[in-house]
């Protein structure tokens, strides 16, 4: 059986297929103004026995497309989970929304807290300052690590930090550095919310701003501990929404065959 | 769109344009979140029609009586003592502040950062759409909350009719004495304000009157411990919405008549979610109507409301007041009794309320609670962040929602609220 997982983020949206438990194919593109048309493009010439979607635009989908749906927060415990057995704490950081999950060991979420109002504290506002220092998104990252500390944004506020960020260069101040200083307020809004849901290690950061060496590095150090980063970290909620249809089937079988070792017929 | 009413509402000084367009949303959100669920009991018949006739009926039947001289009186806050309205002859109605209206106006005279309850009386008032608050003969106030008591000074400029009761804000001998001295004065202004005197007899009346409603109300809440879930947690708080403006022996009789059904329900489980369902506490604010917004979102995600730890719920009526008495003072002094024992908020300590919240949970076998505060509403919030801790060490589940009246944030509370049920079911 072939297990889909479609995880539609405000800004970009993941397909994930598991046969046998592998990744057999994965697929990216932008949400954009037509999610729907979107997702059949992504969806186009692949075929599966059972589809789950997560994100924001799930329900959407499911009123169009034969679909289950779960949260982007499931989502993403499952998926973490799968790839990192041991995490204890999640740490999502997508387009336009961050959250933090902590974990029980059986692997349920036991507490979450999301920000998903604002730009602050996401790649939204990673990308808005990247833009504002004319500087491509892949390597803002890169870009900001060289920058020497020194500088500080105390603003976590987009429009604010912006404006922080505009007179810091009029008093010539270095780009790299600011963006060194826009990175950490972006990290100090997720240290927040990881402090209350409570923050024990291993954690996990999944979702597209994972990619940033520099998002990585700085939590790393504020946290004293190594992250674990998947490889492809925003396909996490994608992955877990193919597991949790693979786990439903697998339920569902089981159950149907302790029907069978009972004399009863198979109820579909 | 004309209605039979018109003359009426024009003659109570409303703007008909706006009171319509009121109106017009009232009914397609009512439509959308109550007509739309499914196996409702034949028992909500009579709240659907109380709703429908919110504006025109009700109001109707308050003027038939207004116009034989029966006075009636507004309230914002469950601890103006209905028993002492009544026993004057008069009507009380509760000034409902569910609903965002003429919010630039309402932004010339209040701060943005005011909670929505707050800003929509107002927008009620200086938007003319309510007719509960343009029939009242006397509207009081309470000063409880910081953002209340400041406002009705404003409020004060905008009508001729405020009567502004005192409230303490801690528990001890001294406020209690205050209680006392401010219902007593209360009950001197509604004799004056009816022309009637105030006697054991009528205020025993008062108080089987509003016991009786209390009880129905308490039948009500013990029969939402069974699982399944006989009733929606939806229409249970529409019944204590209602509660607020009709009329008391009738509603008594209507939500018992609803508990007969519900029980016959219980006996053969019957239910309105299937057995088993994820049972949800609800805490915090007052859902003034048509604040549906949270339990809409709730009982659309996979769960079941249960109970409402709330002034619109069980805070509200959870104490009777003892008619034993046979003088004035013991009267009184039972009726201060029984409204000093509300764990509002606005009480410093306040430690009650989460016992009660604790108690509650056990009581209705709640799967998790969900604490709903509004928007710059500290006393809720406050006490919200502190339940945290709390409720953890009791192994409860728990999730903190902040919100107004405005649809934007229906998504995200969405997203919020299915992981949590997710997390609990
Ligand atoms: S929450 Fe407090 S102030 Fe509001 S109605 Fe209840 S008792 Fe009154
Ligand atoms: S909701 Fe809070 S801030 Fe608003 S009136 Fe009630 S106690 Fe005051």
């Amino acid at each position: 059986m072939v297990f889909a997982g479609l995880d539609i983020g405000s800004r970009s949206m993941e397909l994930v297929l598991l046969h046998e438990g592998q990744v057999v194919e994965w697929r990216k593109s932008d949400t954009g103004y037509d999610p729907l048309g979107q997702a059949a493009g992504i969806m186009e010439g692949l075929s599966w026995d059972s589809l789950v979607a997560t994100g924001y635009g799930r329900k959407l989908l499911a009123q169009n497309v034969e679909a289950t749906v779960i949260t982007e927060i499931q989502a993403h415990a499952i998926g973490a989970r799968h790839l990192f057995p041991d995490c204890r704490t999640i740490l999502d950081i997508g387009g336009q929304d961050s959250k933090a999950m902590a974990l029980l060991p059986n692997g349920k979420i036991s507490r979450f807290e999301m920000n998903d109002r604002c730009a602050a504290g996401t790649g939204k506002f990673l990308e808005f300052m990247a833009s504002g220092l004319s500087q491509p998104l892949d390597e803002f990252g890169a870009f900001a690590l060289s920058g020497q500390p020194g500088v500080s944004i105390n603003s976590m506020c987009t429009v604010f930090a912006e404006t922080e960020a505009t007179s810091l260069m009029a008093k010539g101040c270095q780009a790299n550095d600011i963006a060194l200083a826009l990175h950490h307020s972006v990290v100090r809004r997720s240290l927040s919310m990881l402090k209350r849901v409570g923050l024990n290690p291993p954690v996990v950061f999944t979702g597209g701003v994972a990619r940033n060496p520099c998002m990585v590095r700085l939590l790393e150090q504020d946290l004293a501990t190594k992250l674990q980063v998947p490889e492809q970290p925003e396909m996490t909620g994608a992955l877990g929404a193919a597991l949790y249809g693979a786990s439903k089937a697998e339920a569902h079988l089981t159950a149907s065959s302790a029907d069978h070792a009972a004399g009863r017929p198979y109820r579909g | 769109m004309a209605s039979e009413y018109d003359g009426m509402w024009k003659g109570l000084g409303m703007d008909l344009v706006a009171h319509d367009q009121l109106l017009g949303v009232l009914g397609q959100g009512y439509t959308d979140v109550f007509l739309s669920q499914k196996d409702r009991p034949a028992g909500m018949d009579y709240f659907n029609f109380v709703m429908s006739e919110v504006h025109g009926l009700r109001i109707k039947e308050i003027l038939e009586a207004r116009e034989q001289g029966e006075k009636v009186v507004g309230s914002y806050c469950v601890f103006v003592p209905e028993e002492i309205v009544r026993a004057a002859g008069a009507t009380l109605v509760g000034l409902c502040s569910g609903a965002d209206f003429a919010m630039e106006e309402v932004e010339r005279i209040l701060p943005r950062n005011t909670c929505a309850l707050i800003k929509s009386s107002f927008g009620f008032k200086l938007g003319k759409v309510c007719p509960y608050l343009e029939s009242a003969d006397m509207i009081v106030g309470e000063n409880t909350c910081d953002g209340k008591k400041k406002s009705y000074e404003q409020l004060d400029k905008l009508v001729s009719n405020l009567y502004v009761m005192d409230l303490p804000q801690t528990k001890s001998d001294s406020a209690r004495a205050m209680l006392k001295a401010e219902y007593a004065r209360f009950a001197k202004a509604m004799e004056e304000l009816t022309g009637n005197s105030i006697t054991v007899e009528s205020l025993k009346q008062g108080i089987a009157i509003t016991n009786a409603k209390r009880k129905a109300l308490h039948r009500l809440a013990a029969i939402r411990k069974a699982d399944p879930e006989p009733i929606s947690g939806l229409d249970a708080l529409l019944a204590s919405q209602v509660s607020f403006y009709d009329a008391p022996v009738r509603f008594t009789q209507s939500v018992n008549a609803l508990c007969d059904e519900l029980e016959k329900r219980v006996a053969d489980n019957v239910g309105v979610f299937p057995a088993k369902t994820p049972r949800i506490l609800m805490t915090g604010c007052p859902m003034a109507v048509p604040n549906w917004k949270l339990p809409w979102i709730v009982e659309s995600s996979g769960a079941v409301i249960v109970g409402e730890e709330s002034c619109v719920g069980e805070r509200g009526i959870r104490n009777l007041t003892d008619d034993s008495a046979q003088d004035m003072d013991s009267l009184l002094e039972a009726i201060v009794d029984r409204y000093f024992k509300i764990d509002c908020a606005v009480f410093t300590p306040n430690e009650d309320r989460a016992e009660h919240i604790i108690q509650m949970a056990w009581d209705y076998k709640a799967d998790g609670v969900i604490h709903y505060s509004l928007n710059f509403c500290q006393p809720y919030q406050i006490e919200s962040m502190g339940l945290d801790a709390r409720l953890a060490k009791e192994g409860i589940p728990y999730l903190r929602i902040e919100t107004d009246y405005s649809p934007e944030d229906a998504q995200q509370l969405k997203t919020r609220v299915e992981a949590f049920v997710e997390m609990i079911g």
